[in-house]
């Protein structure tokens, strides 16, 4: 009895395991995709050009417009052919790793680039009158002047943002990736102890997460004082 | 690629035969995810004000009753708490609660409880933005209504809330639109709300581009109405003045 519940527990310990890689997987490739292009998107925000402007501006509507589980599923269900050609992919990759990624990259974007054009907005005007007339270029002034200014006022909200980017990875699960919570939710179906196992990942999350939004708030603190 | 456009799909009638075309079935759909959406945001605006004014309370007692709701629910993910609801808490709950929850029919349980989640995770963002409102107050409000002898109840009800509630409304009103696209996260316990639609008919009609564009321009749609009333609802409300903005 004893050796057969050790086994089940030990085997389950390797999947939730592997759930967790794939969670931190994804959610790191979301926080380092999404500050990249959403940088990308907010420089064509602040930029002079008009289409660019209406780009970036249109590009944020809609992905903010669509649901996190909708976007998954179109990555999912109808993009893939294209996945595999863009990347180059072997038919062994799990193409559901890589759709969730690239649709929590391309989501993120969105969001960071309306964090870090808030940023650049909130900054005084002098402070890219005064780049001007010390003789920067354009992406001189943005790379030395506003950006390191830009990102340090939104750091907060940035952190902030990376906690809700681990916490809605869980939601791959529409697609069946088996992530942490998913693979929770699998060992509890399959040993007929969905309650305890849906109870260990809400308090797994919440560890994690209200740690981490501590962190958040004493490095506020810290900054503010 | 070679895919077979056939936009024709969604008149065709339903494979099940009830009557109904797949379009019927995404509006439906729709339905479902406006009727869950302000459902949701109803009850998110009942429990996030009162757990706001429970920490705004001046007692350390009612703050940290406030401040651990506000932690249970923005710290697990909408998914999980979705599930917890589902699961979880009819077997938690005394056997009579419980059984009788099973009873009732499926699509019922699955849409209170969807409305529940989505309630309780919207009110724990909108306390603390209750929280905050009243806390931006000028201290003056409180001490100018208890000299005029108002009780704490009433200094609440009358002069600290209408004030925050105007200030808050902006963030409030993106609350409902930011429902609106967790709403999505019900089709997960099976609600077949727009996207469980889109996911049905995936299956149905083997099309599922014309499904996915069209559900996906129901959402946008839903978006665009929803600003829309926003901002309606903020030029009404508006005093001069008071907005900030």
């Amino acid at each position: 009895m004893f050796a057969l519940e050790w086994d089940t527990i030990l085997a389950a310990r390797s999947i939730i395991g592997a759930g967790i890689a794939v969670t931190l997987q994804v959610t790191l490739v979301a926080i380092v995709g999404g500050i990249a292009g959403g940088t990308v998107l907010a420089m064509l925000a602040v930029s002079g050009s008009r289409p660019l402007q209406l780009f970036s501006k249109y590009y944020v509507a809609l992905f903010r417009a669509v649901p996190l589980v909708m976007l998954l599923l179109w990555f999912f269900l109808i993009v893939p052919q294209i996945l595999r050609a863009v990347f180059g992919l072997s038919p062994s990759v799990d193409i559901r790793l890589v759709s969730a990624m690239v649709a929590f990259v391309l989501l993120e974007s969105a969001f960071f680039a309306e964090i870090i054009r808030a940023g650049i907005i909130g900054l005084s005007k002098g402070q890219f009158h005064a780049a001007a007339a010390l003789g920067m270029t354009r992406y001189q002034s943005m790379r030395y002047i506003i950006l390191p200014q830009a990102f340090r006022a939104m750091l907060p909200i940035m952190m902030t943002q990376c906690i809700v980017i681990f916490q809605d990875t869980s939601l791959v699960y529409v697609i069946s990736l088996g992530d942490f919570f998913r693979n929770t939710v699998s060992i509890g179906e399959r040993d007929g102890t969905l309650v305890p196992m849906l109870l260990l990942a809400g308090a797994v999350y919440w560890a994690i997460c209200s740690g981490l939004s501590g962190l958040v708030r004493f490095l506020q603190n810290r900054t503010a004082s | 690629m070679g895919y077979n456009w056939n936009w024709g799909v969604l008149l065709q009638p339903v494979a099940t035969g009830e009557g109904a075309t797949y379009l019927g079935w995404i509006l439906h759909g729709l339905l479902l995810t406006a009727a869950l959406t302000l459902a949701a945001w109803l009850l998110a605006l009942l429990v996030g004000t009162a757990f706001g004014i429970l920490r705004a309370w001046p007692s350390r007692l009612c703050d940290a009753i406030g401040a651990t709701y506000v932690s249970l629910f923005r710290n697990v993910p909408l998914i999980v708490q979705f599930f917890i609801w589902f699961f979880v808490v009819p077997e938690v709950l005394p056997t009579a609660i419980g059984d009788w929850i099973k009873s009732i029919t499926p699509s019922t349980q699955v849409f209170v409880v969807s409305v529940l989640a989505l309630g309780f995770f919207t009110g724990a963002r909108i306390c603390e933005q209750v929280r905050a409102g009243i806390a931006a107050l000028p201290p003056g409000q409180l001490q100018a209504a208890q000299a005029l002898g108002f009780r704490l109840p009433q200094t609440f009800r009358h002069i600290l809330l209408p004030q925050c509630f105007r200030r808050i409304l902006p963030p409030l009103t993106s609350e409902f639109l930011i429902i609106s696209k967790n709403s999505a996260v019900a089709s997960t316990i099976g609600l077949l709300e727009l996207s469980g639609q889109a996911r049905q008919l995936v299956d149905f009609t083997a099309q599922p581009y014309e499904s996915f564009i069209v559900v996906t321009l129901a959402y946008i749609g839903l978006n665009i109405v929803i600003l829309r009333l926003m901002e309606w609802i903020q030029r009404r409300i508006r005093l001069p003045g008071m907005m900030g903005a």
